[in-house]
């Protein structure tokens, strides 16, 4: 982590993908932890199918709420070009989780741009340190596209400053409270978002 | 929506600074709140509006929210309005004679400036606001800050009988931070709405009196500003540079120099002179710097004291660490700052060599689009279609029409605007553009926000428009708020709803010139765009789905392409909709020699919502239902 304590975490994605979720988990968790805590949060236009970033940024005392490029402790990244688009702002020993789930936008349908053949392989050949991975196939094999979201907090929980379990309680309890059905399913998601991160 | 209950004070919330000045303005016994929703403020008043016992509004527009508050703060009681930057140039008319009446209860102007541009039509300072109107403006930096300051806005309001200034920025409006809340205090009571033509009735010769008091209230807030805490020093070692800042700078700054003297203003306008001039005398340089205009540059240097500010800073933009670092470093002229600045990207850091760009430098755009199944998407089929014509475009979704593919927006002005723009393309064409049709399209929300007058100036005066009005039953940009269109209040309780075809007869549309149209039912909407053009009058076709985000918007079972008989033409691409992909792409020769490129598509399934758009594009018939879907 920094130097001055502060643990920065970028999460990108594109609107719809539950960017802003994971990022609220993200903070609620190290608000609970007793770290000052500052989270941006997205709205307006970025919400149509646009980029959508979110900064979480946690420690004894954090001041500006927006992380400076090179200053990004982990990347959580819901689609592979969009991790590819947000890289270059990690810190040296920072570290990518990647969702490698494509998303085409229409400018590409159009013929207008081109997508990235192998947006992991531009990453891998950077040097960035990172972890690569389907979370989307995982959560629809457990049955849910939306179960990404938990896939990806599993994967990242092994780098977060406090234990994998208190982040998982977080989420379940969320669900506990408001979809008592789906917390079972969120505990294996999480638990498939570990897996793989320590399998890649 | 639910009450946030329980609401106990002494509370530690995280919540944005929207959330902190609703909170706040509950807290500090407002009685009344209203706001046209507008990013970046919108969230202001959603908040408020599920807090117990305080009246909350959507307004029509900015003017008609301030004004209610200023209603609401003669009757006696503290009122707060909300909106974005732009909002205040609409509200701006009642502001300018306000500032002179003064107030009853508190009185208050949440202003958010979208600093950056993340969703408007341009920058603004409303900070200019307080010196055109001669009132106080206060800048939070943080949640917390938006949170004391609104609360502390109101006896300020009251005690120097001054409406005050709010002013946000995206940066504090969608940042969340811990905040502590205080005790709630009363509403306003013992004191009604008095009487005071004298006062109140501002026609010249009692408004001539109250200008002299407008600018003693000026000189004493003058006083206020160079005593107050609000505007204080954090000291500091470095004493190379001194700040003045306000708002989120602030914290930028303690980021980017923990070391250097800032003189913090919380209440920037009126600034305090003496303040800066004390700071300047102990520091080797003064910089000002401020998101965006350099208005207190100016103020500072109109005193006599030597400031740096847009010479080095940018104009535009967030003045964040990474723009702030390299710009000090370079004033200081120290090769060091600039080395010991962390690295801002992976071309910095030693082991990639430096000529290369940084990875995914080169990467396409993904800019904000119209959603899966928009019925919007439609309309701008049939729009990019029309030969020879000239479409004035408005503020919302639909702005987004201006994108790829439709390409069908020639102007975005402001709210309402498409409707005057329209009926001057028409009456100001020259011989060049001959008998170019024009054509204007506007939303429901943002018609009547400030379309209807439009529309009645084009009847009026005999114009000749074909009007697309988008009715999808709410304000879709800021996320689907209700509207005197969708038929509910701010709390989703029934309400009378608009009739838009008898409005448009009101506003002496001929009822023959309106039509209602499902703009799913492409051939009906094509037809009735296509002869509407042609007809030398004004008419308004009405299109009457409700966008995809809202409850009244109901989803059908997805489609699916089969790929035997998709031959790839392309046509449903035109369409626009983020659900068709392409699979393959083809260069074909034909038998006259030349060449075409096919494009073979898939629909992504988990995305449709069989809005049954793109299957009339489709000339093979290759687009179908999903049978025997179960929607996730």
């Amino acid at each position: 982590m920094s130097d001055n304590s502060i643990t920065n975490i970028l999460v990108a994605g594109i609107g719809g993908q539950g960017v802003m979720t994971a990022a609220e988990i993200l903070a609620q968790t190290a608000l609970a932890q007793g770290y000052d805590v500052k989270k941006t949060e997205v709205a307006g236009m970025a919400q149509r199918g646009g980029v959508v970033t979110s900064h979480v940024r946690f420690g004894d005392k954090v001041l500006s709420p927006a992380i400076p490029p090179g200053e990004v402790d982990i990347l959580v990244g819901f689609e592979p070009a969009e991790s590819l688009r947000w890289c270059s702002h990690l810190r040296k020993n920072g570290v990518a989780m990647v969702s490698t789930t494509r998303q085409e936008p229409p400018v590409v349908s159009l013929g207008l741009f081109d997508y990235p053949e192998d947006p992991v392989a531009q990453m891998r050949a950077a040097n960035i340190r990172m972890h690569a991975f389907d979370a989307g196939a995982i959560a629809v094999g457990l049955g849910n596209f939306r179960l990404v979201n938990t896939v990806m907090l599993g994967a990242i929980s092994e780098y977060l400053p406090f234990s994998p379990e208190i982040l998982k309680n977080v989420i379940l309890e969320r669900f506990r409270k408001h979809k008592p059905k789906l917390v079972e399913i969120n505990e294996q998601a999480f638990e498939a978002g570990r897996a793989a991160q320590a399998a890649h | 929506m639910n009450a946030v209950n329980p609401l106990p004070s002494g509370e530690r919330l995280f919540i944005s600074g929207n959330e902190a000045v609703a909170r706040a303005a509950w807290g500090a016994g407002c009685k009344v709140m209203a706001a046209y929703p507008g990013t970046p403020a919108t969230e202001i008043l959603e908040y408020a509006s599920r807090l117990p016992e305080m009246y909350s509004e959507w307004s029509v527009n900015e003017k008609v929210s301030l004004e209610v508050c200023i209603g609401a703060s003669l009757a006696g009681s503290r009122a707060l309005c909300a909106m974005k930057h732009v909002g205040l140039n609409v509200a701006s008319d009642a502001l300018m004679t306000q500032t002179l009446i003064g107030v009853g209860g508190g009185l208050v102007i949440a202003v958010a400036d979208d600093v950056g541009l993340s969703s408007s039509q341009n920058e603004q300072d409303s900070r200019f606001w307080g010196r055109f109107a001669h009132v106080p403006v206060l800048e939070p930096s943080d949640a917390q800050e938006a949170y004391d300051l609104t609360r502390f806005a109101f006896d300020l309001s009251e005690q120097f009988d001054t409406p005050v200034i709010l002013r946000m920025t995206t940066r504090i409006c969608h940042v969340k931070g811990v905040v502590g809340t205080s005790q709630r205090r009363p509403f306003n009571s013992g004191v009604g709405f008095k009487k005071d033509p004298a006062r109140l009735v501002m026609i010249p010769t009692n408004a001539k009196h109250r200008i002299p008091l407008m600018y003693r209230r000026e000189e004493r807030l003058q006083q206020y500003s160079e005593e107050s805490n609000l505007n204080l020093l954090k000291e500091g070692n470095d004493k190379r540079i001194g700040f003045v800042t306000s708002g989120p700078v602030f914290m930028h700054i303690q980021e980017a120099f923990p070391e250097s003297p800032i003189l913090k203003l919380g209440m920037s306008y009126p600034m305090p002179t003496g303040k800066i001039r004390e700071l300047a005398s102990q520091v080797e340089q003064l910089v000002v710097a401020e998101e965006v205009e350099p208005i207190l540059e100016g103020e500072i240097k109109a005193a006599g004291i030597q400031v740096l500010g847009k010479e080095i800073l940018p104009r535009i933009g967030e003045l964040a660490p990474q723009v702030l670092r390299p710009a000090i470093a370079k004033l200081l002229g120290d090769a060091r700052a600039e080395e010991t600045a962390p690295p801002r990207t992976l071309a910095d850091l030693p082991e990639v060599k430096v000529s290369m760009p940084p990875p995914g430098s080169s990467l396409f755009p993904r800019p904000p689009t119209m959603c899966v199944a928009c019925p919007h998407l439609g309309i701008y089929y049939c729009l990019s279609k029309i030969r020879n014509k000239a479409i004035s475009g408005d503020i919302g979704c639909y702005t987004l029409g201006a994108g790829h593919p439709w390409n069908a927006l020639d102007t975005t002005i402001c709210m309402g605007a498409s409707m005057g723009v329209a009926h001057g393309l028409d009456k100001g064409r020259t011989d060049v553009d001959g008998d170019q049709k024009i054509i204007a399209v506007i939303g429901d929300s943002t018609f009547m926000h400030m379309g209807m007058q439009g529309l009645l100036d084009i009847t009026y005066n005999r114009g000749n428009v074909t009007i697309l009005l988008l009715d999808n039953r709410a304000v879709g940009m800021t996320g689907g708020q209700d509207n005197p269109g969708s038929g509910r209040d701010i709390h989703g309780e029934e309400s009378p709803r608009v009739d838009f075809a008898k409005l448009c007869e009101a506003l002496g549309v001929k009822p023959e010139r309106i039509h209602e149209v499902n703009p799913y039912e492409l051939p009906t909407l094509f037809k009735a765009l296509r002869e509407e053009v042609k007809i030398d009058d004004t008419s308004v076709i009405i299109t009457n789905q409700p966008c995809v985000l809202v409850d009244f918007y109901a989803a059908k079972p997805p489609l699916r392409v089969e790929d035997d008989k998709c031959t790839g033409c392309k046509n449903c691409l035109d369409v626009g909709c983020p659900a068709i992909h392409v699979t393959r792409r083809e260069t074909v020769v034909k038998p006259n020699g030349t060449t075409k490129e096919l494009a073979f598509v898939r629909i992504e399934s988990s995305a449709c919502t069989g809005c049954n758009l793109c299957p009339s594009t489709c000339g093979p018939d290759a687009i179908v239902p999903v049978e025997n879907f179960i929607r996730q």
